[in-house]
């Protein structure tokens, strides 16, 4: 349906001797939002100044339409930028600093005051032209730096964390004009930001960054339903990471028992890490759960509870509607749909709670029982 | 205690002004002397400007100026942006060299000048005249320079670095994103610099003095020859000229500044 626009292949960069980026190959589609997510010094920054053109790879290469493009300096790319802090050019009027790439690139002064205008009208600034970029709000200055790259009909829109330094209220109305601008203009998004919850909310790609590698693409609901290893799990999202041994296809073994799940292809008794996402975990009678545990701390969240559950030195967070006071024994109920099955990683051991697993747990329950009947998973999701 | 404070600075500047208030009143003096007002004239600014000899040393210190702060400028401003672009120790060493010159004694830089042009001229292009307007402006520009690169610098640090990204970003080759972006975000501080570098040339005696030659003589200089004599009351009418001339040159400079202070502070508020 769309085709390719960039990609890099086995992209390196090295500053100092240090490697901020470990052979990157990724491609962006024609018209699609793609957000590179990570934590700060995940390289995502650095990957979209290479396709801006402001740094160049120490290796592999940069192809734009299949043509090489490493050596093509920034002036010269057919890709607009949105920067962190808008560096808009405080000497100039909103006018001009949306007019700025048209002057330089000489088109009519007609033409000119007829795509700034739409672009004002666009981002919603009307009446603001007049203004410098000293009396705008943060807001109105994002919205600024957003029209004059787009003014220029760029085939990639380049966003460097464009919503950083706004108010949470402010960045959600941001959000959803963002995505409204780029599906109403057609144009290809590459956004960056280290927010989880923005990247699931506009993006029709996500790519998740740690350490200068890619960990991840998929759609939102990929990465949040199938993280690749622990590093996404914990990053997007929050997620009671176990130790599990994958017994067969379709069945996981953690915390002595096994549970069916929906996981298949791994060796037989390969350890592996099991994510659990605290939202998927229904609390039932102590008497009718598959594990039991004690509630140690309950925090309000608004919509929900972050309900923190003792079992017997693990803890696990829980969240729930409803309200489980401190110091109170529940169970808790897992389906095969609640329960994901990950490779081991570099990542193992460093996200989620499971290095105090208690071993103790064994003698609850029948150790033998499969947990979730012997039905096949898929009949297990038709349930849900 | 807030009256007496108010007192002594009144004091303070009546002091610091003083010598400008006798010459001001001494310039519609119709004596010979400056000891005893005799009466009102304008007779010594008509003189003034009768007198092509003094007005000629008058256009050659503007002359001087101009072109030494147009050097200057030019030379420092690049400098600036060298400097800019060096990181850690090295930037701090250059940035000390800088500062040098500043607080140098005047005469020991015209007496290095000097020395330094004559043996160039005498040993490198044989020459026993070098000294002349070439000289002199090459002097005024090195101990303008100085004072033209501490003016640019802080613009220059205060500057986002991404405007220049975003420049090319928006089509601008390096060059021309320069013009286009970072240049009026220095231009305050380049004026600024050009002042003071014009102003430091137009007064300056000590450094002139060792390099100049009486093919080129600008207006300090031939006072100085006055100073055992009588000094034609005419003089003063052009030292009061010339005060009212730079005060109106600060008082710009000032606006300028003060202007591009609320710009920022208003930029830092939004």
């Amino acid at each position: 349906m769309s085709k390719e626009l960039i990609r890099l292949v086995d992209c390196r960069m090295d500053f100092d001797g240090e490697t901020v980026l470990d052979s990157i190959n990724i491609y962006f589609n024609d018209s699609e939002f793609l957000t590179l997510l990570g934590p700060s010094g995940c390289g995502k920054t650095t990957t979209l100044r290479i396709i801006g053109g402001f740094l160049q790879p120490t290796s592999g290469d940069v192809l734009f339409d299949g043509v090489r493009i490493n050596d093509v300096p920034p002036h010269k790319r057919r890709v607009n930028t949105v920067f962190q802090k808008y560096a808009l050019f405080p000497h100039l009027n909103v006018f001009e600093n949306i007019a700025f790439g048209l002057r330089i690139a000489k088109v009519p002064e007609a033409e000119i005051r007829e795509r700034v205008a739409e672009m004002i009208g666009i981002v919603s600034l009307k009446g603001f032209e007049k203004r410098k970029p000293g009396q705008l709000s943060g807001g109105q200055q994002q919205r600024v730096a957003i029209a004059r790259a787009l003014v220029n009909r760029p085939k990639v829109l380049l966003l460097d964390e464009p919503l950083g330094a706004l108010d949470l209220r402010l960045r959600k109305d941001m959000q959803n004009e963002l995505k409204r601008i780029q599906q109403q203009l057609g144009i290809t998004f590459i956004y960056v930001t280290h927010d989880q919850e923005e990247a699931l909310a506009m993006s029709d790609t996500v790519v998740v960054m740690d350490r200068g590698r890619i960990q991840q693409i998929g759609t939102p609901e990929d990465i949040y339903n199938e993280p690749k290893n622990a590093f996404v799990a914990d990053f997007i999202g929050e997620s009671n990471i176990l130790d599990g041994v994958m017994r067969a296809d379709y069945v996981v073994e953690f915390f002595g028992r096994k549970f069916r799940c929906l996981d298949r292809g791994f060796a037989k008794d390969e350890p592996v890490d099991v994510v659990i996402r605290p939202e998927d975990v229904d609390i039932v009678p102590p008497d009718s759960g598959h594990l039991c545990g004690t509630v140690t701390s309950v925090t309000f969240k608004g919509v929900h509870y972050d309900t923190i559950v003792d079992f017997r030195g693990f803890k696990w967070l829980i969240q729930t509607t409803d309200l489980h006071q401190p110091g109170e024994y529940i169970g808790i109920k897992l389906t095969p749909n609640d329960i994901h099955v990950m490779k081991k990683s570099v990542y193992s051991g460093m996200f989620g709670d499971y290095s105090s697993y208690s071993a103790e747990y064994d003698e609850i329950n029948d150790p033998d029982a499969v947990i979730g009947g012997e039905e096949s998973p898929e009949e297990a999701l038709n349930e849900e | 205690m807030r009256r007496l404070g108010k007192i002594w600075t009144f004091i303070v500047y009546l002091f610091l002004y003083a010598p400008m208030i006798v010459l001001f009143v001494g310039s519609f003096n119709n004596g010979k002397d400056l000891s005893e007002f005799e009466g009102f004239t304008l007779a010594n600014y008509a003189d003034l400007f009768r007198d092509s000899h003094s007005l000629g040393l008058l256009l050659n210190s503007v002359i001087l100026g101009l072109a030494s702060a147009a050097l200057a400028t030019l030379l420092g401003t690049v400098a600036a942006l060298g400097i800019h672009s060096l990181r850690g120790r090295i930037r701090s060493l250059v940035m000390t060299l800088t500062n040098i010159p500043l607080v140098n004694p005047e005469i020991v830089t015209g007496i290095s000048l000097s020395l330094l042009f004559v043996f160039i001229g005498r040993y490198m292009l044989g020459t026993e005249n070098i000294l002349g307007f070439g000289t002199l402006l090459i002097a005024h520009v090195t101990f303008n320079l100085p004072y033209v690169i501490l003016s640019v610098m802080p613009k220059l640090r205060q500057t986002d670095p991404s405007l220049m990204d975003a420049a090319q970003d928006l089509g601008c080759t390096p060059l021309k994103g320069f013009f286009k972006v970072l240049l009026p975000q220095l231009l305050p501080g380049i004026i600024s610099g050009a002042i003071m570098a014009f102003t430091m040339s137009l007064d300056d005696f000590v450094i002139s003095y060792f390099t100049y030659s009486s093919k080129f003589v600008t207006l300090p200089v031939e006072i100085y020859t006055y100073t055992r004599k009588q000094i034609p009351p005419m003089f003063y009418s052009m030292f009061t000229l010339m005060f009212f001339l730079i005060l109106f040159v600060m008082i710009g400079m000032n606006i300028v500044q003060a202007r591009d202070e609320d710009r920022r502070k208003k930029h830092i508020k939004a």
